[in-house]
């Protein structure tokens, strides 16, 4: 009997887990546009959630557009092109919401810029209603989805989707930080601004690179989510863009492979609190986590702390 | 008679007067506007408390209205659930009514000053964005667990409040606050509050005790929240969670900005300035003259806002009135340095 019972509780946890880093892949690829901002430019980039909503939004509208022409065997390739322009949309967007509205106040102090994200973040959310209205959309389905059992444990075909893509472009990310010049620049950048430019790194085009990279990967998980949740709506991007910014936080702000866990961690929690009986508390938890780690690890899990010089 | 229009007390006093003879004539104002004049000296408290917290003391928070969902709750819980004994001991009548919503009032901003406290506690150790979204998950972790308690019917709102606060104790309250407010910042403490924001280094080695000027900043100003949530919830007689969500956080940083941090009567103005045009946008689909494309505005007013940021920081970071000691404003030394 306690055998059947204990089988019967290592399938829902495991089922648990699997849903959890699912949704903590969205958290996780949000994060890393937070992470990177803030180590080259150190500010809080409030409307990076926002940009993951028109990544939606983007797929939204080029799917009718683009996936007649790739029926049947091409219908992957399909979806990858959708993807991509819908990071290539984001990535835009990044780059001029920086342009127009970050960079005029570099020499400024911080709170005007973050106030400033604030502005972006709601402009982008209610733009966004003004031009679509507040209702939720379906979102086209680019793919049948159907569902897969492995030993009482239900997989769909969209969560493996996810993961995969997600892990694919983890590790283009860190190719393209590690092993390019430009993502050398930018962790040149992230480390000492002042050295870096004098040593002839531009901080123009590295700072434009990093918000088109962190938007791209926001486009990537608009994408994704909506795969997964096939409904969007102008305002989505809120929560999730403040629960990813606490993964970045949990991962310590700054440190790429930090926001990738800090959000798989940020999502297998929710999971695990949606499915218990504190459920309602679940929009909560993200927040309560934030607060104990800025307690007790300010500079998070995987983070250095820094002294502060006078 | 120089000295006497230099008095805050004065003021305060013309103020209180002006208001309950306002609140006496106001029977012929036409409810809806009776209520969005209401809501124009609520806002001007919770402007003026938040001033307290982001302008002077430079501690950016983004919870306010955590704090006044606080301070809504609880006066509109004690007020409807709890009151009835007390009324008929206090012997019934008008005095005893002024004497329990003065009650519910105090107990509904103690327990949001309460929550500053708990608030304030963080922001020792925090700083700028952090501090920022520190406040507004406390903000949201505030509404979800009010959306939990049963006592006040959770998510399906609180209704059936009875309608106390009628003009003479909205725009008694702001005065009171402002009246508290000026008269802490040309004190000893006000001097504590602005070389925190000024110079948190400089300030503590020069042996003021920061600590103490943060939390007593988040803690003031969480219960003139408090107070303008017990307010809101007498003045609409319904309140939900979801009306104390992140956006009216926002909009209350809005109106200090746009007033000039550190500056409590530009912020006053402001926060009537942004009532009333949150109101008139509101009918904007219902005007002739404004085409088509743009009436959607109505139900987005955020927009509105949301260019009034961004345009206010990249021409004029300090705000309409900000820098501007003609205002009794205490601008920063960047203000100083960018006006």
């Amino acid at each position: 009997m306690t055998g059947i019972d204990l089988s019967q509780k290592l399938t829902d946890f495991t089922q648990q887990l699997v849903n959890g880093v699912a949704a903590g892949t969205f958290y996780a690829l949000i994060a890393l546009g937070y992470t990177m901002v803030y180590g080259v430019l150190r500010f809080i980039n409030f409307a990076h959630g926002d940009v993951f909503m028109v990544g939606a939004f983007a797929g939204y509208w080029l799917t009718p557009l683009l996936m007649p022409h790739f029926a049947g065997h091409l219908a992957p390739f399909g979806i990858c092109l959708v993807l991509f322009l819908s990071m290539a949309i984001c990535a835009l967007l990044g780059i001029v919401i920086e342009k127009l509205a970050y960079r005029p106040l570099r020499t400024q102090p911080k709170l005007t810029v973050l106030i400033t994200a604030i502005g972006v973040s709601l402009l982008l959310e209610y733009g966004g209603q003004f031009a679509f209205g507040s209702d939720p959309k379906p979102f086209p389905p680019l793919f049948e989805d159907s569902t897969l059992e492995v030993h009482g444990i239900f997989i769909q075909y969209s969560q493996i989707i996810v993961v995969g893509v997600t892990a694919a472009l983890l590790v283009a990310l860190s190719f393209i930080v590690k092993r390019t010049r430009l993502g050398l620049a930018m962790r040149a950048l992230s480390n000492n601004a002042t050295a870096a430019s004098l040593v002839g790194v531009n901080l123009d085009t590295v700072i434009s690179f990093t918000f088109g990279l962190g938007s791209a990967l926001a486009g990537a998980a608009g994408i994704l989510y909506s795969i997964y949740n096939p409904s969007i709506a102008p305002l989505m991007g809120i929560q999730p863009g403040l629960k990813a910014f606490v993964a970045a936080v949990l991962g310590g702000i700054g440190n790429i492979p930090g926001a990738a866990v800090g959000g798989l961690i940020i999502g297998i929690v929710e999971t695990f609190v949606g499915g218990s009986s504190f459920s309602s508390y679940r929009d909560a938890i993200a927040f309560a986590i934030l607060i104990v780690i800025l307690l007790f690890r300010p500079a998070g899990l995987f983070g250095r702390a820094v002294t502060e010089k006078v | 008679m120089d000295r006497l229009f230099h008095s805050k007390k004065f003021w305060l006093l013309l103020a209180l007067v002006l208001a309950a003879v306002a609140s006496q004539l106001s029977g012929h104002i036409n409810d809806y506007y009776l209520y969005v004049i209401k809501i124009a000296g609520i806002n001007i408290i919770l402007a003026v408390s938040l001033n307290l917290i982001n302008g002077y003391t430079g501690q950016f928070s983004l919870g306010h209205a955590g704090f006044m969902a606080i301070g809504a709750y609880v006066a509109a819980y004690l007020s409807k659930e709890k009151s009835a004994g007390l009324f008929h001991l206090l012997g019934g009548g008008s005095p005893a009514l002024v004497v329990l919503f003065v009650g519910v009032l105090l107990a509904g901003g103690l327990l949001a000053a309460v929550a500053g406290l708990l608030v304030g506690v963080p922001s020792l150790r925090l700083k700028g964005d952090y501090l920022a979204i520190v406040t507004l998950g406390f903000g949201e972790i505030i509404r979800v667990i009010i959306q939990n308690t049963d006592a006040v019917n959770g998510a399906s709102g609180y209704g059936g409040i009875a309608g106390y606060t009628t003009l003479f104790w909205a725009y008694g309250c702001a005065a009171v606050t402002i009246y508290v407010v000026t008269s802490l910042i040309d004190s000893t403490y006000g001097r504590g509050f602005l070389t925190v924001r000024d110079d948190e280094v400089a300030a503590e080695a020069m042996g003021i005790n920061t600590t103490k000027y943060k939390v007593l900043a988040f803690v003031l100003g969480a219960f003139f929240a408090g107070v303008a949530g017990g307010l809101y919830a007498h003045a609409t007689n319904y309140i939900h969670p979801s009306r104390f969500d992140f956006q009216v956080s926002i909009l209350v940083v809005v109106m200090v900005i746009l007033g000039g941090m550190g500056n409590t009567a530009g912020v006053s103005f402001a926060a009537l300035l942004l009532t009333f045009l949150d109101e008139w946008l509101r009918f904007v689909p219902k005007y002739s003259f404004v085409p088509e494309f743009l009436r959607p505005i109505g139900n987005n007013r955020a927009i509105v806002y949301s260019l009034v940021l961004i345009s206010l920081m990249l021409l004029r970071p300090q705000g309409l009135f900000g820098g501007l000691r003609a205002f009794g404003g205490r601008p920063s030394r960047q203000a100083l340095k960018a006006g």
